[in-house]
């Protein structure tokens, strides 16, 4: 169950090495944006032993490659995939192919290294106006796509305007994004919110997020973690209320009854559908009934 | 495998990392480690630093490791790194 992913930059130890105690359910070892040109061989290498060598405990980690249009990925995969990482993320995601390029490519790293096939998953990053409109697509691509990430920041350069801490001009993206994911049957991640000071705009940004139908939400701050984590945690009610619905449809197939209502609502298929993700999720977190 | 063939470093001086610098010397292997943790893990350091070189098959090299109080992990990762790029790799 992972609902916070927080970004750290592939090339610093002083963080990297306090990774597992930042609170987020997963962490993203960066070897993109956030390591410089002339140190990419620096960071894959540190990024390679700290996962050979010392781990990240519960914490899953992903490690982001640099992009299949840059000299650097095929180097990125032959350094990380022998020592498992739990998922990749190629950036900049546009199209099924650009999956299906990369799976490949790992698929004959496995086959090379005898390692067990489709044990690292992938989370493309999609940030492009065309990753969002091939969203389904993308997500669809191969087994081996445990989820999409939406990448909020390169997505508004490509649309010309502006981010915004409202995040109007994403919303098209978002909305398709999850609707892509869930057709696809592969969880879904929101873009970051990049101000680190705002410590109530993160909470309001993460729940319009889960509104949408996200899974989670990622960070570039350990501060933003405990946010993320709460607002995509189901609440004590949430759970009390998922027991209750469970607890009346078990009642009414006893009674052979074939419509049950609770508290005056009628429940139907998709409010237990809900009920069912919300105890599956809470009993992933070891959040009991009265929790 | 290979030899050094030029000057390399790697990492930084900050809190947790290390600093490596080697260069070509062909008389043999001349190590010197400075770290904030000497008297404690000096030892340890040198260990895994000789351990790097020989998975590399380096014997020959000036190595001056500069110890923030870096994980042996990281410590691996910073060898490896000045070693590659010593090789010219």
């Amino acid at each position: 169950m992972i609902r916070s992913m927080l970004f750290l930059p592939g090339n610093t130890p002083n963080i990297i090495v306090n990774g597992e105690i930042l609170g987020a359910d997963a962490v993203i070892l960066d070897l993109e944006d956030a390591v410089a040109p002339a140190e990419k061989d620096s960071a894959r290498i540190l990024v390679r032993n700290a996962l050979k060598y010392m781990g990240f405990g519960a914490c899953r980690v992903t490690v982001r490659i640099n992009a299949i249009d840059t000299e650097f990925w095929q180097k990125d995969l032959d350094a990380i995939i022998p020592v498992k990482p739990d998922l990749i993320m190629p950036p900049k995601v546009s199209c099924a192919k650009d999956v299906q390029t990369v799976d490949a490519y790992i698929t004959a790293l496995e086959e090379k290294l005898g390692l067990e096939k489709n044990t690292v998953g992938l989370i493309p990053l999609i940030e492009t106006a065309l990753g969002i409109e091939n969203a389904y697509a993308i997500a669809s691509a191969s087994p081996r796509v445990r989820a999409i990430f939406l990448g909020g920041e390169d997505l508004t350069a490509d649309l010309h305007c502006k981010r915004t801490k409202e995040g109007n001009e994403i919303n098209y993206a978002r909305c398709r994004m999850v609707v892509a994911a869930r057709a696809a049957g592969v969880e879904v991640y929101d873009t970051p919110f990049t101000d680190v000071n705002d410590d109530e705009g993160i909470y309001t940004d993460a729940q319009y997020a889960k509104s949408l139908g996200f899974t989670g939400k990622s960070a570039i701050s350990p501060r933003h973690v405990k946010a993320i984590n709460e607002v995509f945690s189901p609440s004590a009610k949430d759970i009390a209320y998922a027991y209750e619905v469970m607890e009346a449809i078990r009642i009414a197939k006893e009674q052979g009854k074939g419509a049950v209502a609770l508290r005056g609502k009628m429940i139907d298929a998709p409010i237990v559908a809900r009920a069912q993700q919300t105890i599956a999720m809470a009993e992933a977190l070891g959040l009991g009934r009265e929790a | 495998m290979g030899n050094i063939i030029r000057q390399a470093t790697a990492g930084t001086l900050e809190s947790s990392d290390v600093f490596v610098s080697l260069e070509p010397c062909a008389s043999g292997l001349e190590i010197e480690i400075d770290s904030v943790v000497q008297k404690q893990f000096g030892e340890a350091i040198l260990s895994v630093v000789k351990e790097v070189l020989s998975e590399h098959g380096i014997d020959k090299g000036k190595l001056t490791v500069t110890d923030r109080g870096a994980l042996d992990c990281v410590i691996r990762a910073r060898v490896e790194t000045a070693v590659l790029r010593g090789k010219g790799e």
